[in-house]
């Protein structure tokens, strides 16, 4: 099988454009996803001061506490409302319930300047309206704090959508930005900082002035948004959020997702040609980061080449970083499954799939590990309930929640990327127990 | 509504699960949104379990909602049945699922399948993880149990028991059953069924085949061994061999039942002789905290006050099946008995004491090392580390070694700690020296010599979303002039304090502090400092 795809060096783009990929395998069945309230794990380190109270049961604070770890103990601005037996007698008693809580929480922790309701399976099946309480709440913390909801439910969210549905809560709050405005560029999607910054530095060269992020580190700083705002997503679970802002008049750049040397070249791309920067000082300014990335990924290429990848569905990162690994590193995707597939966001990323790769969309797990103990791929990327069971049938994994933890777009970050994927490869090849 | 950050207990389905994971042949469909399959990796990544729970989870979502959840429940038991080929199945519901209430027990009864099919009611909004076990193991006992089952008569055979208690996600189960079938094995009892880890319903069936029952986990299987008790007949040994004294109990309350010679089981352990050895001495009257699972609180207490000397300051327990139990054995040691699943009440209670040693959870344990007390763990819940490959029962014999070397280490590492303080100006052991073992050029933390800097901040520089060097660099210097100023202490006292064991030392600035206080002092000098310690000598 050949996986060498020729494209032009930055603009990959152009075969991109209405082409699709191979039919996806739809499945349904039990998934072994987490739910959107696993987003809060991340978004509360970056949103500094922001709260996150989690509306449910006994589960949802057992699941944040199982995911955030050691993160717990470091008085994290992130807690659960438990609902408990009585809660469920009658809704007015919910709601005052609900209403002590946040009082008593924010008498606590008086630092806090937004407050996330967020929703959950219980609090939704059970019809507890979170945006009437917001309003409520609201009106009474107003101006100290905002109160906003969203729903982190699993009914309704698959981990990363999380993220989505809350930042999607945040676009009706955004401040006007009128139409006789200059153009500015908004940078959407939680970054860790220190990314979020290298991007920064490279819009900057490029003579974008205004470049904005959401989220901003500060909740009080929201980024204003109007018709000539363009955006970029910096991640591809973004969908309602994208279409939050282009109902408010905002345009999306079309571009892959900034992994690797060329996804981070194409994504800086789609901005430069938006903000009419020359070409030839586009490549002057982006050469030394693409350079670097192009020599970080080399030492991970003889490890990975040609080494086949099965992706199960965790985060919609899995389309992006399977183009990534394809095209740069060499590596042959036989399946790659997401919880869901945004067909237009990801449409670049896409065609640059090789065409023997199986696109699915959701999953029914069981049949799914079939399929991948019948392919023996090099490696299987897939969440922690399953990565040890697999070890031990003696397949190579990569656990799936670092790629969402972990610092892994843009080009100083391509080398850690290459290198999760290589890591697991090495340590089957070192270890002689 | 309850506030919280942390649980001790997951909710019952998880306890459900627990039993599941733990048995051969049994498995668990549980009626649950997409997400509730997070549960699975407690069992794979904590326990490092190499097989995936035995659950199936129906991952219902918004839009199944009113219309296929029960018929998306019965496609899920029936392709488990299919795939996994169970001896008994196991069906239920998790906390949402509770609300929409489809009745997993009606609609698994509809299928007719051809095994043991067992609901559960684990009632999510009142219960949680240990009642559910609990639960599940009864209903499974109850369920599959051979009831026409009775022991052969005794002549020229071995005794034979059960072993009722341990599961999966259990805190050192796999070893102390190890260690409790050999000291069994050793008085000549043989183990007729050790329950729910490791047995299938096959085995299950034949329960009352036992002559009796020795229950090593109230917390999962007292009320299993009610039932046993009521329908077999069957005696229960109740003694909880963790401890030297406790095993020893243990052996004789064993060998009265089943009619054989005390002395025959092996006393291996050499806590007796590590305790009463000279370089043990300053182990007296440690004051000591102790919370956790009411099995293995009680059980601390009377190591740590017979077993250690050590003095018992403080006994508590987060789950309130037990608290009567707890509250008798607070009355042992004259204290108030504290019964909470409120982390934040523990932590209150540790700093108002003040203790030279906690022995908790893994919760207790970022609380001791936030306010710089030593720690060990004697209690679910755990982390991955407690989960150790080597040999580490807290029962029987071996069990009283562990845990001395468990506890006393700690302390050890404190007076190495103090030892280096009383020598800090020294120039070899100066603090700015850092540590020998790091080499030239290493420089001390600087939260060594300022234990006001809360340790969560360390904590915090290593999240997911890397600080900037600016920040992490930028909180020492601005720190220092608040900590000097703090309560009026002036320069040379508070110089004095800090010559003070880290471990004491919170105590010391409490009471010197109480004392300035008390005397209406603005000023705490170095003898307000020392009138405070004649004040306050024990």
């Amino acid at each position: 099988m050949t996986v060498a795809i020729t494209l032009p060096p930055v603009l990959g783009a152009a075969s991109a454009h209405g082409a699709d990929c191979a039919p996806v395998l739809r499945e349904r069945g039990q998934r072994e996803v987490f739910c959107g309230l696993t987003g809060i794990i991340w978004l509360h380190r970056k949103v500094q001061d922001a709260f996150f109270l989690v509306v449910g049961s006994r589960t949802c604070a057992h699941l944040l506490q199982s995911a955030a770890g050691v993160m717990v103990f470091a008085e994290p601005r992130f807690g659960t409302a438990i609902i408990e037996e009585r809660d469920l007698a009658g809704m007015a008693d919910c709601n005052e319930e609900l209403d002590r809580v946040v009082d008593r929480l924010l008498t606590r922790r008086p630092d806090i300047k937004m407050l996330f309701l967020v929703g959950s399976c219980p609090s939704e099946v059970i019809k507890l309206d979170l945006s009437r309480a917001a309003q409520r709440l609201q009106g009474k913390h107003s101006p100290n704090v905002r109160i906003l909801n969203y729903s982190g439910s699993g009914i309704e969210t698959t981990f990363t959508e999380g993220e989505d549905a809350c930042l999607a809560a945040l676009v009706p709050e955004l401040p006007a930005l009128p139409a006789d405005s200059p153009q500015e560029l908004m940078i959407v999607g939680a970054l860790p900082d220190v990314v979020e910054d290298q991007f920064l530095r490279i819009f900057k060269e490029l003579g974008i002035k205004t470049v904005r992020s959401l989220p901003a580190r500060q909740s009080v700083n929201l980024p204003p948004v109007g018709p000539n705002t363009r955006f970029l997503l910096a991640q591809p679970f973004l969908g309602e959020t994208a279409r939050c802002l282009e109902d408010r008049g905002a345009v999306r750049l079309d571009a892959m997702f900034p992994f690797g040397a060329e996804g981070t070249a194409n994504w800086l791309y789609a901005a430069a040609m938006a903000f009419g920067v020359d070409e030839a000082e586009f490549q002057r300014v982006i050469a030394p980061g693409k350079a670097r990335a192009i020599r970080a990924i080399e030492h991970c290429r003889a490890q990975l080449n040609g080494k086949t990848i099965f992706f199960m569905p965790d985060s919609q990162l899995e389309v992006p970083l399977a183009r990534f690994l394809a095209q740069e590193l060499g590596m042959i995707p036989i399946e790659v499954g997401t919880p869901y597939l945004h067909r237009r966001h990801l449409s670049q990323d896409l065609a640059l799939l090789p065409a023997t790769t199986q696109i699915s969309e959701g999953q029914d797990v069981d049949k799914q590990l079939d399929r991948v103990r019948e392919s023996r791929p090099d490696i299987t990327v897939c969440g922690l309930g399953l990565a040890n069971p697999l070890e031990a049938e003696g397949l190579t994994t990569k656990w799936a929640i670092e790629l969402v933890f972990s610092p892994i777009h843009g080009f100083d970050q391509a080398g850690d990327l290459a290198e999760l994927f290589a890591r697991p490869l090495r340590r089957r090849d070192v270890l002689k127990v | 509504m309850q506030l919280t950050v942390w649980t001790y207990e997951g909710p019952p389905h998880v306890g459900a699960m627990r039993i599941a994971t733990a048995m051969e042949g049994v498995h668990y469909v549980l009626h649950a949104p997409q997400g509730d399959t997070y549960a699975d990796l407690l069992f794979t990544m904590i326990e490092r379990r190499n097989k995936r729970p035995p659950v199936t989870y129906t991952t219902f979502q918004a839009r199944d909602l009113g219309k296929d959840t029960a018929e998306l429940f019965q496609s899920a038991a029936r392709d488990a049945y299919a795939r996994y080929q169970p001896q008994a199945m196991l069906v239920g519901a998790s906390c949402t699922a509770e609300l929409i209430q489809d009745d997993p027990a009606g609609l698994a009864e509809a299928m007719r399948l051809p095994i043991p099919v067992v609901a559960l009611e684990l009632p999510s909004y009142q219960r949680k993880e240990n009642w559910g076990a609990s639960e599940t193991f009864y209903q499974l006992v109850r369920a599959i149990a051979d009831k026409d089952a009775k022991p052969r008569p005794r002549e020229g055979r071995r005794p034979r028991v059960n072993l009722l208690g341990p599961t999966a996600l259990g805190f050192r189960h796999r070893d102390d059953i190890i260690e409790i079938t050999r000291l069994l094995e050793s008085m000549g009892i043989d183990i007729h069924l050790t329950a729910p880890l490791g047995a299938s319903p096959a085995d299950i069936k034949t329960i009352g085949e036992a002559d009796f029952n020795i229950l090593l986990y109230p917390e999962i299987a007292d009320t299993t061994v009610r039932w046993l008790e009521k329908t077999f007949g069957q005696k229960t040994v109740r003694t909880i061999p963790i401890g030297h004294g406790a095993t020893r109990d243990f052996v004789n309350e064993v060998a009265a039942l089943a009619g054989v010679d005390p002395a025959s089981a092996l006393d291996r352990s050499n806590m007796p002789w590590w305790s009463r050895s000279v370089d043990s001495t300053y182990l007296t009257a440690k004051r000591v905290f102790i919370f956790g699972d009411a099995t293995h609180a009680i059980a601390a207490a009377r190591v740590a006050r017979d077993e250690l000397g050590f003095e018992v300051v403080g006994l508590g327990c987060y789950n309130r099946e037990f608290a009567r139990e707890l509250r008798e054995a607070a009355k042992l040691y004259g204290i108030e008995p504290l019964i909470t699943d409120d982390y934040l009440e523990v932590e209150d209670a540790i700093a108002a004491l003040q203790p030279e040693l906690v022995l908790g959870t893994q919760m207790e344990r970022h609380i001791a090392k936030r306010l710089r007390i030593p720690c060990a763990v004697i209690s679910a819940p755990v982390h991955v580390q407690d989960f150790p490959a080597r040999y580490s029962p807290q029962m029987g014999f071996e069990g009283a070694n562990v845990l001395f070397d468990t506890w006393v280490h700690p302390l050890v590492m404190g007076l190495e700690e103090h030892l280096l303080t009383m020598f800090r100006d020294d120039f070899e052991f100066s603090d700015s020296a850092g540590a020998s073992h790091l080499g030239h050029g290493s420089s001390a933390p600087h939260a060594n010599q300022h234990p006001a800097i809360p340790s969560e901040m360390a904590e915090n520089d290593r999240t997911t979303v890397p600080n900037t060097a600016e920040s992490s660099a930028g909180w020492a210097p601005v720190l220092e002039p608040e900590v000097m100023a703090a309560g009026g202490w002036t320069a040379e006292a508070e110089k004095e304090l800090m010559k003070i064991p880290f471990f004491v030392r919170g105590k010391a600035r409490r009471n010197t502090e109480r004392y300035a206080a008390e005397q209406g002092l603005a000023t705490i000098t170095l003898d307000t400092l020392y009138d405070a310690k004649a004040r306050y000598a024990r």
